[in-house]
């Protein structure tokens, strides 16, 4: 069984995040980047499929600039077996659009049997780049599983839907995103650290997967940002507090 | 008027989906919408005129043994088919599991690009423009598609108004089932209890508790206030990762975004992440004990002292002044 897991890197959520404001993209100097949490879950659900079946091969696939190698090397910490870097400059702010083409080529290159990754990055939360890479590798699409087993004859889960779960299920080869119900990933050890640095990185330029090189189709027009919020009464509670409280409701009507 | 095709979804159950009234709205002020529907059996009466009186000028229903047995193929092969026979300026769908699925394969399918997550659009001389609430609202975000299909997926509860009423026109289609490169459904299980609180997302007024509560008994005091206000309930990561609450409850970037118009947050301390989903709210009130916990900074009104004694105190008070 061979299960390539999507990471992406972000801005670490716990920073306040900027976007450049000239060109509506992400400012990468404001906020420290990190592997996306929901993508280290995706990791750990292939790693436990691993420790339980050593005969599992997991692969990190990453697309970012050339310093996304840091998170490729944290996943390898932790314990996948290899990883894949798409970098090219031509992919600087590139939409859902080129960003899934690209994958679903590299994927298509590294091959695979399961294609595992997060249902919405914390930055762009448009969450649909794995759905985008299933129908352009006619594959059936697992997404936002709060549970999943995975098997030589198929993948089935739990689908998180808008009303209740849905039981689903799929034959291989699938892809399937996972929610922030799966478990939380583990911590790299020390040994997982020195080893990383051994296993292998294949890095992945466009011109190599073969696929178009034009610019994103999806144009940001206006970036604005919203004046910070002024903080207004604060009062330490003598007794009265939540009288007062209670009148500033009333009198703004929102009781 | 050009058309606009709008993804209605239909619960297992046979309910049109809450997003219906949004999404048409928004469908009518970029052109005409047209509704798209799929089902196993050609739509009742009923369904017709409740999307007529959504706005929907005309309904595409694809009729399909796949609906309900086929995870979200049969709604991108209907919408595939709608924009063959629409020649459409614009696709939306919501911004739900199902919906932005159903976006994402049809963009690839048909060539075209997803501008996700809207709250707001317009048409600029015909060019589809959709706005987007960055990082929990700390930024707008306006966006085109330059050449092909724009498809917006449109965030729930975040159009408001609703399209004038229509007498639709039904075109009946009926769809092969097609299970290849699928997923498919063995189950529906519906949500144990339907709570009587508002949904959090669209609630006028939400009470999120925080890890300031202790323990997941005292989260009865944040379900208190919200009854006594009639709002959701709503919690910081922290409770929900200390199991206070159903993770389906978390505000935040990781969770959910709201905007009600007064949010109250009871025992939070405030973290980026929590911000990130609550700060667009028209009205915040923080209790803490903590007189430096950053909510503060975003609270228009905040009390520093002990939730046990003030939020007991407030339910009285609140019931004094609304007898």
């Amino acid at each position: 069984m061979k299960i390539v897991v999507l990471v992406k890197q972000v801005p670490d959520t716990a920073e306040e995040r900027k976007l450049d404001l000239a060109t509506g993209q992400l400012d990468r100097e404001a906020a420290d980047s990190v592997v996306d949490e929901i993508n280290e879950r995706a990791l750990e659900a292939a790693l436990r499929i691993k420790d339980a079946n050593k005969g599992t091969e997991v692969v990190a696939m990453i697309m970012g600039p050339d310093d996304a190698t840091q998170s490729l090397r944290k996943a390898l910490s932790m314990g996948a077996d290899s990883g894949v870097h798409i970098v090219d400059d031509s992919l600087d702010g590139a939409d859902t659009g080129r960003t899934a083409a690209t994958l679903a080529a590299a994927l298509k290159a590294t091959g695979f049997d399961v294609v595992m990754a997060g249902n919405e990055s914390t930055d762009g939360r448009a969450g649909v780049v794995p759905a985008m890479v299933a129908e352009h590798l006619q594959l059936p699409l697992l997404g936002s599983l709060i549970s999943a087993e995975i098997a030589d004859d198929g993948v089935r889960g739990v689908r998180q839907g808008e009303g209740g779960t849905l039981n689903v299920r799929a034959g291989l080869p699938a892809i399937i995103t996972v929610t922030e119900r799966f478990p939380e990933a583990r911590f790299p050890n020390f040994k997982g650290i020195l080893t990383a640095k051994r296993k292998p990185v294949t890095r992945l330029s466009v011109a190599e997967l073969g696929v178009p090189t034009g610019a994103s189709r999806t144009v940001v027009v206006s970036t604005v940002e919203r004046p910070p919020r002024a903080a207004g009464r604060k009062l330490i509670d003598d007794g009265t507090a939540a009288d007062e409280l209670a009148e500033f409701l009333v009198a703004n009507r929102l009781v | 008027m050009s058309n606009v095709l709008a993804l209605i979804e239909v619960s297992h159950r046979g309910e049109i989906a809450a997003s219906a009234r949004g999404l048409l709205a928004a469908a009518a002020t970029l052109g005409s919408p047209v509704a798209v529907v799929v089902s196993s059996a050609p739509l009742a009466d009923d369904d017709v005129a409740r999307l007529g009186e959504l706005g929907a000028a005309r309904i595409y229903s694809a009729v399909t043994a796949a609906a309900g047995t086929v995870l979200v193929a049969p709604a991108v092969d209907a919408l595939s088919g709608a924009v063959d026979a629409y020649g459409p300026a614009a696709v939306l769908t919501a911004n739900s599991v199902d919906g932005r699925e159903a976006a994402a394969r049809l963009a690839v399918r048909v060539g075209g690009s997803v501008l996700a997550d809207v709250v707001q659009v317009h048409s600029d001389n015909g060019t589809v423009v959709a706005q987007h609430s960055v990082f929990g609202g700390a930024y707008t975000v306006e966006s085109m598609v330059e050449g092909g299909l724009p498809l917006l997926t449109i965030r729930q509860g975040a159009i408001e108004g609703q399209a004038p009423a229509a007498t639709a026109d039904v075109d009946t289609v009926s769809l092969e089932a097609r299970t290849e490169g699928a997923a498919v459904i063995d189950q529906f299980n519906d949500d144990a209890a339907v709570s009587v609180r508002p949904e959090l997302r669209t609630a006028a007024t939400v009470v999120s508790g925080g890890r300031g509560l202790g323990s997941s008994e005292n989260f009865v005091l944040v379900e208190q206030l919200a009854d006594t206000l009639g709002a959701a309930i709503g919690a910081s990561r922290a409770a929900v990762d200390a199991g206070y609450i159903a993770q389906t409850a978390q505000v935040g970037q990781t969770g959910v975004s709201v905007s009600p118009q007064l949010y109250i947050a009871l025992g939070i301390s405030g973290a980026i992440q929590h911000r990130a989903g609550m700060q667009t709210a028209k009205t915040i009130v923080a209790i803490n004990k903590d007189e430096d916990a950053p909510i503060f900074e975003v609270a228009d009104f905040g009390i520093v002292g002990d939730i046990f004694t003030v939020v007991p105190k407030l339910i009285e008070a609140v019931k004094a002044r609304s007898n």
